[in-house]
């Protein structure tokens, strides 16, 4: 059989030399969630992970995956609000949670001012740690706001960018924080106006 | 890669998991965070055909005092103990290993209690709760037990834990605040399990004084009586003696490095008194 496009010998057991069909079992669950703020009801098998849910069954594909094994931090999002691996994450266990992809942040003020840092700095080539990068960026500027470049550097060290692009992603997070430090300094009266 | 195929449930009780049909034949697994398991599944390392998710049971999330001990329950994550919102009665010990697990985005979801249980060597909490002397609270088909520190680990992986019961909590005895601790971890990057891992715990008010050197092939070696160790003047070679005692090849980089680990740590504690902020 040389036609390349004809696949029945692949899809179909008794065409590639008659061994017995396995059937695998499906099993389903019903899950209700919240993605970006939208309620979402879904059928979801338990061994879909949360980043292939969103990927696939949601079509929001900002969400990239990298190791699929919690390393690398390219699929980092936020459930209820705290950063966390999506690649090891099951969908089916964050049934009643609220779970919040790169998709959802635009008018999000830190990530506003995180992407524009980043633009800014350099800080992507590629591009595709940065979804990972900017939510641990976030979790940086709004839980850490004293941070140094040595907390930064550490903070960071879950997340891998192959491109090896770090300076520009702490110079990027440092200028968000420098900026917020600034306004928290500043006198009410003067950002009344800002 | 994706794990095979497998199901799920998510009981409110403990007793709801305990009565999880698919416990006896083998093939059910208890979950709590599944930031080893989750990997570990992907890996096709681990293929449950049911995964248990404790993570609702309101009750593995309970803490508190009784009497000079604390209470920590098992679904508490690394993140909670990180930013001290447990009581955890460690005087900055246990905030400062937890810290040090992994990353933020995998503290936010990894517990104490899945850690234990896991009982990789080169974590963080079992040789931690070994230093702390800690008691293991199980909980059963056939009822409550508790299993003391050095019962705890049978090996790399293996507990004393049967498959049909779970881990619900820690209880140790909560250290003075005069307590001195040091806690050294050798790893390559931040982050990454250690390559030694260096504890000591001296509180006079108790009267203990423990070292502990984990990250080794096995359960953590506790050296149960470690003022030597802290002696003005002690014996230099009296470390490296005891990190062959826990079956260190003296020829090795192992031993080398759990040797030097092992002196970091004493000299936080005599320098220091606890690991600096």
């Amino acid at each position: 059989m040389n036609d390349l496009t004809d696949l029945s010998d692949l899809t179909d057991p008794a065409a590639s030399g008659g061994h017995d069909a396995v059937t695998v079992p499906v099993i389903e669950h019903a899950i209700e969630l919240t993605v970006n703020r939208a309620r979402v009801r879904a059928t979801v098998e338990p061994r879909t992970s949360l980043a292939d849910f969103l990927r696939e069954q949601q079509m929001l594909c900002g969400t990239n995956i990298g190791c699929e094994q919690g390393v690398c931090g390219a699929c980092t999002l936020l459930v209820d609000g705290a950063p966390a691996r999506s690649c090891i994450t099951p969908a089916v266990a964050c049934a009643g949670a609220s779970v919040q992809s790169i998709e959802g942040f635009d008018d999000d003020p830190a990530m506003r001012e995180l992407r524009e840092a980043f633009r800014a700095e350099h800080a992507l080539q590629c591009g595709y740690c940065t979804p990972g990068m900017l939510m641990t960026a976030r979790d940086i500027v709004t839980r850490l706001p004293d941070a140094d470049d040595a907390r930064v550097r550490l903070e960071l060290s879950g997340n891998l960018c192959r491109c090896t692009g770090y300076v520009g992603i702490v110079r990027a997070i440092r200028r968000v924080l420098e900026a917020r430090r600034a306004r928290a300094a500043a006198p009410a009266a003067l950002l009344a106006g800002a | 890669m994706k794990p095979p195929v497998f199901d799920y449930a998510r009981p409110l009780t403990c007793a709801d998991a305990f009565a999880h049909p698919d416990l006896a034949d083998g093939m059910a697994k208890f979950a709590a965070g599944c930031q080893s398991l989750g990997p570990m599944m992907n890996l096709r390392l681990a293929q449950p055909g049911m995964l248990v998710d404790l993570r609702a049971i309101a009750a593995l999330r309970e803490c508190g005092a009784q009497g000079d001990a604390a209470v920590l329950g098992a679904c508490i994550t690394h993140a909670e103990i990180e930013d001290g919102k447990v009581d955890d009665g460690t005087q900055g010990l246990m905030p400062h290993v937890a810290r040090g697990i992994a990353y933020r985005a995998v503290r936010n979801r990894g517990t104490l209690g899945g850690s234990l249980a896991h009982a990789d060597p080169a974590a963080d909490w079992i040789n931690t709760m070994c230093a702390l002397d800690a008691e293991f609270l199980v909980s059963g088909p056939r009822g409550a037990r508790t299993v003391a520190s050095a019962d705890w680990m049978l090996g790399a992986f293996t507990t004393a834990l049967e498959g049909d019961e779970i881990l619900t909590g820690v209880r140790y005895r909560r250290l003075s605040p005069a307590a001195r601790w040091a806690y050294y971890k050798f790893n390559r990057k931040p982050g990454e399990f250690a390559e030694a891992i260096a504890i000591v715990i001296d509180d006079p008010a108790a009267g203990t004084c423990r070292a502990v050197i984990g990250a080794i092939d096995g359960a953590p070696h506790r050296i149960d009586d470690a003022r030597a160790l802290l002696a003005p003047g002690a014996d230099a070679g009296l470390p490296g003696r005891h990190v062959e005692a826990a079956g260190l090849d003296a020829d090795s980089y192992e031993f080398q490095v759990h040797r030097v680990a092992l002196e970091r740590a004493i000299a936080i504690v005599q320098r220091h008194g606890r690991n600096p902020l």
